[in-house]
């Protein structure tokens, strides 16, 4: 399954290279510009991205350099139907996500009712002891969640990973948008697009509403993010997302726990925080109850917090989920939770800790694509139809070393949409993380997204810390 | 307002003027070099190291003072660690850190120019090329001034990176005068002898005050004079008086902000003391050396009351 093949169902065009009706006045629109200006247009966005310093940093490199993630111009449309549909499903999961959340750190329902083995508990990195019984104010643990969906057919979208524990990217969502209308202005007046730019409002909103139960009123909900600092790969997007919500971006170093509440050294004195949007692992969030040696969390919170003095989002410990092994659970955990077929199925998944599959995965490791259940990033995986032999080789040794600590994948035929190249449209490999906000008032899905590409011809591997590129999304207004 | 987030604007705006005026003193010792002959140019890069404040680190490394080294030295070399790469460097993780109360068009002017400064300074810098760095560093504060005074609000923000400019301007005038009082002024008296007017055009081109003086003392050149104008004149923004009454206006406001007056507004009110009605007479009667050691202490020391009275540290 490398390279385009015809039977990849491509966004634009069908088999027989007609225009679908998403792409439909796009491409009328498209096939009345200049090609001349487009390649301008082209050169342009790049400038425009380094100049705002939208950039992320690339871990294990030499000097921690800033780099830009590649903006294709082409967006990624989808129909409103098709986004009806998907916020359906989409929704439905967040739901059980939050109830199955809910569900581990107390009763463990599902667990007792035979429907998830313990073990997974117990080998799960992300599981935190401490939020045991610990009810997070508003019963919301997932406050962002960003659901990772492929799509290998016309009406075939799969969930690839959710990612409940801090999901990043939205950043690149809205600036995608930004740079498109400025780029392109007159298509925006040909095409009706449901707009993005207020998902900061809904997120401050939502984070607002998650007020921690000791909150005295009478003043306004203090919400702050906080940030490891200007070296964190992700930093332009905290800066980003506390500007546009109008929150104080934070480090660790500017918080301090006193009078019981977890309070930011401002040039007045001490405020208090009421909401901390933290874009900080949770083994780094307090050096009293996690690691020691942290400098990037605030010594107390996790008291305070326990004490209902602070809203954590995303609550500690919601790592959980994002486990590969739990997430082979998904369809039972849906089903388990809303009492509904899933809307939105799992990719097929074998688990390595069972032997049957083991034998299935050892035996299909060239077509497989095999992961671990802790990684992220599209790291410490293995591709099968395009690792070398002794690449299969090297993985089947850590394999057979640590089955549990594997999943495997059939490799999917992903979607394709065209990215503008010198040469005219070509085809890559698309998939797409749709921004989720969840408040005791309920959920809230951005229309559209973030859609990663693979911008090397036929690769499969979208993440931008291996070369994968962004598209602005849009969901066509009905 | 975070504590740390007013001290980034703070020193974002200081390393600004600071790597703006080093520009302005390598332009002015570039102009000199090539208007002299060899050994005053030699003498005249040996001041600027000297103004700078790195002679012992620039020796250590450097045989002699030719511009090619000197500029380098100045503007790159990691073996200074003050060097304008870095404090451009600095300007920029400074924004960065006070990224959420810069507005968008300030920090866009910062990042701009650092991207091309930090390119002309990734390699060596010759003859040839210097002359671009240094405009490129003057336009660097015009366009960020011109930003933050076009878009920003004029909160508590605005006063603490206007606060760290008109800091490090004071500074940076005061020294240089104090460089080339030794240096000019050893013996002379001070009342209409002739003076080696190269050099003092030099220093008024560093501080970007040549033709506003022309303008003001039709041509003479004389130490009165610019006593007076780079002390006195508080209608040229570069003067220690207008930098003094600027601050005192920031900070006044930034009292107003707070309700509250800090340490800070003590020792300006003291240091104005110091300051007002004074005549030219009177700085030379005092020594004009001891004057401006008198005052770039105030200077440090209310830049620290501002840290302190608006918890910039924890």
């Amino acid at each position: 399954m490398t390279g385009v093949s015809p039977q990849n169902f491509d966004e634009m065009k069908d088999a027989g290279g007609d225009t679908r009706p998403a792409y439909g006045d796009y491409c009328n629109w498209y096939d009345q510009q200049d090609a001349a200006l487009l390649k301008r247009k082209d050169a342009e966005a790049d400038e425009s991205f380094r100049r705002t310093g939208i950039t992320f940093n690339v871990y294990g490199e030499d000097e921690a350099e800033e780099r830009l993630i590649p903006f294709d111009m082409v967006p990624r449309i989808i129909t409103a139907p098709e986004w009806r549909r998907l916020t359906r499903g989409i929704e439905q999961r967040v739901r059980a996500l939050n109830a199955f959340l809910y569900d581990l750190y107390h009763r463990q329902e599902i667990i007792r009712a035979g429907r998830l083995p313990e073990r997974l508990l117990r080998g799960n990195e992300a599981w935190l002891q401490n939020m045991v019984g610990l009810a997070p104010p508003g019963g919301v643990y997932t406050h962002i969640v960003g659901i990772d969906l492929v799509r290998t057919g016309p009406d075939d979208f799969f969930v690839l990973e959710d990612n409940a524990r801090t999901p990043s990217g939205v950043s690149y969502m809205l600036e995608n948008r930004e740079t498109m209308m400025a780029m392109f202005p007159d298509l925006f007046s040909k095409v009706a697009v449901e707009p993005v730019s207020n998902y900061p409002r809904r997120l401050a909103r939502s984070l607002a509403a998650c007020v921690p139960p000791k909150f005295e009123g009478g003043r306004k909900v203090n919400v702050a993010v906080l940030t490891p600092g200007i070296f964190n790969s992700a930093y332009f997007e905290h800066a980003f997302l506390a500007d546009q919500m109008g929150a104080e971006l934070v480090e660790g170093s500017d918080l301090r726990v006193v009078g019981g509440k977890v309070q930011m050294r401002t040039t007045r004195g001490f405020e208090p925080v009421d909401v901390l949007y933290r874009r900080v692992d949770d083994d780094y969030l307090d050096p009293l109850t996690f690691e020691p040696d942290s400098v990037l969390g605030v010594p107390g919170i996790m008291d305070v917090y326990r004490d209902g003095g602070i809203t954590i989002a995303n609550a500690p410990g919601t790592g959980v989920a994002d486990d590969k092994a739990i997430y082979s659970f998904m369809p039972e955990i849906v089903e388990f939770y809303t009492g509904e077929k899933p809307l939105l199925p799992n990719v097929e998944t074998w688990r390595c800790a069972d032997q049957e599959s083991l034998k299935y995965v050892l035996d299909n490791l060239e077509e497989l694509v095999v992961k671990e259940v802790h990684g992220s990033g599209g790291y410490g995986m293995l591709i099968g139809p395009t690792a070398t032999k002794k690449e299969i080789k090297e993985f089947r040794a850590k394999l057979e070393a640590n089955p549990m600590n594997y999943i495997a994948q059939p490799t999917l035929s992903l979607s394709t949409c065209p990215i503008y190249t010198s040469k005219g449209l070509s085809p890559r490999h698309v998939d797409l993380r749709p921004f989720v906000l969840v408040s005791p008032n309920g959920i809230e899905i951005t229309p559209g997204g973030l859609t990663r590409v693979a911008l090397k011809r036929g690769s499969l591997v979208v993440n931008s810390s291996q070369g994968g590129g962004t598209k602005d999304t849009w969901v066509l207004k009905d | 307002m975070l504590g740390r987030t007013a001290n980034g604007l703070f020193w974002m705006f200081r390393y600004l003027e600071r790597a703006e005026n080093t520009g302005r003193l390598l332009d002015a010792g570039l102009r000199m070099a090539l208007t002299r002959d060899i050994q005053t140019a030699e003498e005249e890069w040996r001041s600027v190291i000297s103004t700078l404040g790195l002679k012992a680190i620039y020796e250590a490394s450097n045989d002699g003072y030719d511009g090619t080294s000197v500029w380098n030295f100045v503007l790159r070399d990691k073996a200074n660690p003050a060097n304008v790469r870095e404090m451009m460097g600095a300007v920029r993780s400074n924004a960065r850190t006070a990224r959420t109360n810069l507005s968008s068009q300030a920090w866009e002017a910062v990042n701009e120019n650092w991207m091309k400064l930090d390119k002309l300074l990734s390699r060596p810098v010759s003859q040839n090329g210097v002359g671009e760095v240094i405009t490129r560093l003057r336009r660097t504060g015009t366009q960020v001034h011109g930003a933050m005074d076009g878009t920003m609000l004029r909160n508590e923000g605005y006063h603490f990176g206007r606060a760290g400019t008109f800091i490090e301007r004071a500074e940076s005038t005061a020294r240089i005068l104090d460089m080339k009082y030794y240096l000019l002024l050893p013996a002379l008296s001070y009342v209409g002898s002739s003076l080696d007017s190269g050099q003092w055009e030099q220093v008024l081109r560093s501080v970007a005050g040549a033709s506003a003086y022309s303008w003001l003392n039709a041509g003479q050149i004389e130490a009165r004079g610019i006593v007076q104008f780079l002390v006195l004149d508080d209608s040229f923004p570069r003067s220690l008086a207008f930098c003094r009454n600027a601050l005192r206006t920031n900070l006044g406001e930034l009292a107003r902000l707070h309700n509250k007056e800090g340490s800070s507004n003590d020792l300006m009110r003291e240091a104005d003391s110091r300051i007002s009605d004074l005549s030219v007479d009177a700085i030379f009667d005092q020594g004009l050396h001891q004057f401006l050691t008198d005052f770039m202490a105030r200077n440090a020391a209310i830049g620290n009351a501002i840290a302190n009275d608006y918890r910039f540290l924890a």
